[in-house]
């Protein structure tokens, strides 16, 4: 393997490794999401004043924003895992895109879902073609697509080739539906939170919002190292590691 | 990397950076039609004579809201920078319908004036509690300063 890969990194690639480092990783994600999400939530609902313009009908952007980002973070993440998947045919890059498949695809229904019960009293309408709303709406069936075309293929590891490009051409619909709002007009408001300036929310409400991005980012963590974990025993079921962790030597 | 390995990143490659030219080239033709709203200036410059129906978006005008008394006739304007156009919708409005409301109505022309089918309100992305509104607007007292956005989306900032 070239030299510019840091050796842990090709050691983390091995399957038995992984499923070690997994196995040790998700208790804590999970546990600090479940906190973070606690706290963020009685933050959200009970802590963060009404909004002076939409009441209590704005605390949707709690679930709303949070699960928007992770929709697109997601994305990233399995484009990321496919190139590396395609070009250099490692098992787990593979495993890895394929299995945020699912949780992606969720987070993204849950963005539709949560922003058309927003829209309905707000707007005054449930859904509307605008190019936000349209682009979010491809990046569903985008996902949909990777993992339907990665169930077709009889053989998985070319399933997950197969699906790996087509997530990898896909990453052309994330800009879109971030910049949508810049780029058109549309019915959908644009940013609230900048990175570079000052965020147009106030701080009492600015806070319960990172602290659920942080809990859902984690919970992608351990929802991630759970699934792999399950792959990586299906795909390696032949292999010795695999048979001494399901049958260890009896003792003596 | 041997020879395989750049192959298939040549190809990943060109086929990616071929699909991403082909949606911008593509997006970049229906520039036109991915436009959700024309705004009064828009209209009144002669933009919306393609259409039959169109979304016009602006602020209400304040003040300008008439109700009829004997059904759920409404009149108001919608204005921007630089246009006014007087709307004449018959139906039920969105509680967020008011003065200096930001909203999309969806109709057509009917000579000077746009009769609208549906009315829906944007909001901005701004959030704040009441007192903290309430503060600011004293602050801005006497000097006429809206708080309130305009139709444009704001930003320009990496986040959805």
């Amino acid at each position: 393997m070239t030299r510019w890969i840091p050796l842990w990194l090709h050691r983390l690639s091995s399957p038995p490794t992984f499923y070690r480092f997994a196995g040790a990783v998700w208790p804590w994600a999970m546990g600090l999401a479940l906190v973070a999400g606690a706290i963020g939530l009685y933050g959200a609902l009970v802590l963060a004043p009404p909004d002076y313009q939409q009441g209590d009908a704005y605390r949707i952007i709690f679930i709303h924003v949070p699960s928007a980002w992770m929709s697109m973070f997601i994305y990233a993440v399995m484009a990321v895992a496919s190139f590396v998947a395609v070009v250099w045919r490692i098992k787990l890059a593979e495993v890895v895109a394929m299995q945020s498949a699912p949780i992606g695809a969720a987070f993204t229904f849950i963005t539709l879902v949560s922003g058309s019960l927003w829209g309905k009293p707000m707007w005054g309408t449930w859904w509307t073609w605008d190019a936000r709303l349209t682009s979010e709406l491809v990046l569903l069936f985008l996902y949909l697509g990777v993992i339907g075309l990665y169930h077709a293929f009889e053989d998985r590891r070319q399933g997950a080739r197969a699906a790996g490009f087509l997530a990898i051409i896909g990453i052309i619909n994330v800009p879109i539906v971030h910049f949508s709002v810049n780029w058109w007009n549309t019915l959908h408001q644009g940013s609230t939170i900048n990175f570079f300036g000052t965020s147009k929310i106030a701080a009492d409400m600015l806070w319960p919002l990172l602290v659920l991005t942080l809990a859902t980012k984690l919970y992608y963590v351990a929802s991630l190292c759970r699934r792999a974990r399950a792959d990586l025993l299906a795909l390696e079921g032949n292999k010795a590691w695999v048979h001494e962790l399901v049958a260890p030597e009896p003792a003596p | 990397m041997n020879r395989t390995h750049k192959r298939r990143l040549t190809i990943v490659g060109v086929v990616t950076v071929a699909v991403a030219l082909a949606v911008a080239l593509g997006v970049y033709a229906l520039q036109q039609n991915m436009n959700y709203l024309l705004t009064p200036s828009q209209v009144q410059s002669g933009q919306a004579s393609g259409y039959r129906t169109f979304r016009l978006g602006g602020m209400v005008k304040r003040g300008s809201i008439h109700r009829s008394d004997d059904s759920l006739k409404t009149t108001f304007i919608v204005v921007d920078a630089d246009g006014a156009m007087p709307v004449e919708y018959t139906g039920i409005l969105p509680d967020l319908f008011r003065d200096d409301q930001s909203v999309i109505a969806t109709g057509h022309m009917d000579n000077a004036h746009f009769v609208a089918t549906e009315v829906l309100a944007k909001h901005d992305e701004t959030y704040m509690p009441k007192e903290l509104k309430d503060a600011m607007a004293k602050a801005h007292a006497g000097k006429e300063i809206k708080a309130e956005a305009g139709t444009a989306a704001g930003g320009g900032n990496p986040d959805p």
